[in-house]
């Protein structure tokens, strides 16, 4: 899978209300890649995502997928959206089967495949419960099983977790980063959270706002054996600070 | 009965409803009773009761009443019909929308049984125009709901389904038609009371059967215990239909509950 993201530039309205949300965005994700979009709000991270989902187009530049152009939604990039997104009429393991009837898998495959990827979310026991019934957490979790089941070459996570009480937001995280490493996903993360993004990508792009654009790219090489203890890390507070301060320097300074 | 067991017998929802309906009938019982108000004005509850099992046992009331609802749901099927396509095309694609909403905005405004004379004009005095009216006073209504609806439809709900995989009409079918579902279902129930106006109102004109005629009809000979009859049994017979409605809501859509 190669993810190749070239000169990206999108424009919303038109004439005098034209904006600029994107300038020349560029980068590229290979299998197995966990890559991290952080920026503040207008940097314009959530559009980049729409672009390569196929929701939104480029306004110049391309995306291409293992050479294709992207030119519309389709199952080979799922999506998880930061919330409201499962059918409140379905239960978790009819939201996790949904995907595969849309693509017309047959019916036993379906439903081995669901209680599959129930169960590597940690939720099998909720198979019959519906939405409302699961905290913000379980939901966000049989969002992600509902895209793995699809199973997708990529899976965009835009600012998933950001809806979640921090505690929450913490075990969601050690839970993705385990996901992570035990199916070898390829994964790009949308959030405003730079903590959450060294702690889960092998790769950052912080992006800066108006118009947004990338303007600085780490690798990040943290020794993640023990999640708990990377946040408190010299290595992990030392990053954290100094892309924290790069950060801030984005932002029009306050009056004093 | 010891005072916790009437506190929760007063805490069931229906209780206090009861109690209301009940009053209404001893204040409706001593009026007539006192012989403060003429019996042609305001007859009595016996008098109205005695009226319905006339009719009920000369088999005009059942008579009436299936002429009636044969006419309210032949109509309001097929402006339900008709609106939930309409209404959902409405609701997901904009030009159909800009195209249809002004003039349905337009039309919604104009009084159903204003168009009567023209419907006798065009149709007759037959079951057709009566239905027709029926059609023409709900099929606007419920279209415009329906459509609002279906703009509510979460965009995350549908472009969910655009990235597992989904297309057209699928998402239609199994994103769109089970979300407003509850509130389709609640759109005919209320616009399911304009249609009982309207029934009425158009046997009221021309008719031969039916509650509203036999009201006028009554009318006619100063019958008020007929017409008390003709109200009660409407007002029951559109309390059933509701109560249908949030049967069949609670049932089939459980989760918006």
């Amino acid at each position: 899978m190669h993810l190749q993201v070239s000169s990206v530039c999108k424009s919303f309205g038109h004439g005098k209300a034209r904006k600029l949300v994107l300038d020349h965005v560029s980068f590229d994700l290979h299998s197995g890649d966990f890559l991290a979009l952080v920026g503040p709000s207008g940097s314009g991270k959530s559009t980049v995502m729409r672009l390569i989902a196929g929701l939104d187009h480029p306004s110049s530049g391309s995306i291409c997928l293992d050479g294709q152009p992207v030119l519309g939604p389709g199952s080979d990039r799922g999506m998880v959206f930061q919330k409201y997104s499962l059918y409140p009429w379905l239960t978790a393991a009819q939201n996790v089967a949904f995907g595969m009837e849309l693509q017309g898998r047959s019916r036993s495959e379906v439903r081995e495949r669901t209680g599959y990827f129930l169960e590597v979310v940690g939720l099998a026991d909720a198979a019959r419960r519906l939405p409302r019934e699961l905290s913000g957490g379980m939901q966000q979790r049989v969002a992600i099983a509902r895209a793995l089941a699809a199973d997708p070459k990529l899976l965009l996570l835009d600012e998933p977790f950001g809806a979640l009480d921090i505690q929450i937001r913490e075990s969601m995280q050690e839970f993705l980063h385990q996901l992570w490493q035990r199916t070898g996903l390829t994964a790009l993360l949308i959030t405003h959270d730079l903590e959450e993004a060294l702690l889960l990508a092998n790769r950052v792009h912080i992006l800066a706002p108006n118009p947004g654009r990338i303007v600085r790219s780490v690798a990040v090489t943290l020794d993640r054996t023990a999640m708990a203890d990377v946040r408190l890390s010299a290595e992990f507070l030392a990053m954290r600070e100094d892309l924290a301060r790069g950060l801030r320097a984005l932002e029009p300074a306050l009056p004093s | 009965m010891t005072t916790v067991e009437l506190r929760r017998l007063l805490s069931q929802p229906w209780v206090l409803g009861l109690f209301g309906i009940l009053g209404v009938l001893i204040v409706w019982f001593l009026s007539t009773a006192s012989g403060a108000v003429d019996k042609l004005f305001l007859p009595s509850p016996l008098a109205v009761w005695q009226a319905g099992q006339t009719q009920w046992s000369r088999g005009i009331l059942v008579k009436d009443a299936l002429a009636s609802i044969q006419r309210v749901f032949l109509g309001f099927a097929l402006s339900a019909g008709v609106a939930l396509p309409l209404g959902i095309a409405m609701g997901t694609n904009a030009v159909i929308c800009r195209l249809l909403e002004p003039l349905i905005g337009l039309i919604r405004y104009m009084p159903a049984p204003a168009f009567i004379p023209l419907l006798i004009i065009y149709f007759g005095l037959e079951e057709l125009p009566k239905v027709l009216l029926i059609f023409i006073g709900t099929v606007f209504f419920n279209t415009l709901m329906i459509m609002d609806a279906v703009k509510f439809v979460p965009r995350e709900l549908v472009e969910t389904a655009l990235t597992l995989g989904g297309k057209g009409f699928p998402i239609l079918t199994r994103v769109v038609a089970p979300f407003i579902a509850p509130q389709v279902l609640d759109t005919y129930r209320i616009n399911m009371a304009s249609a009982w106006n309207l029934v009425i109102v158009a046997e009221l004109v021309a008719a031969t059967e039916g509650l509203g005629k036999r009201i006028s009809l009554a009318q006619r000979f100063l019958h008020t215990d007929e017409i008390f009859v003709g109200l009660i049994v409407i007002g029951l017979i559109g309390l059933v239909i509701d109560l249908g409605f949030r049967f069949l809501m609670r049932r089939a859509c459980s989760w918006a509950n």
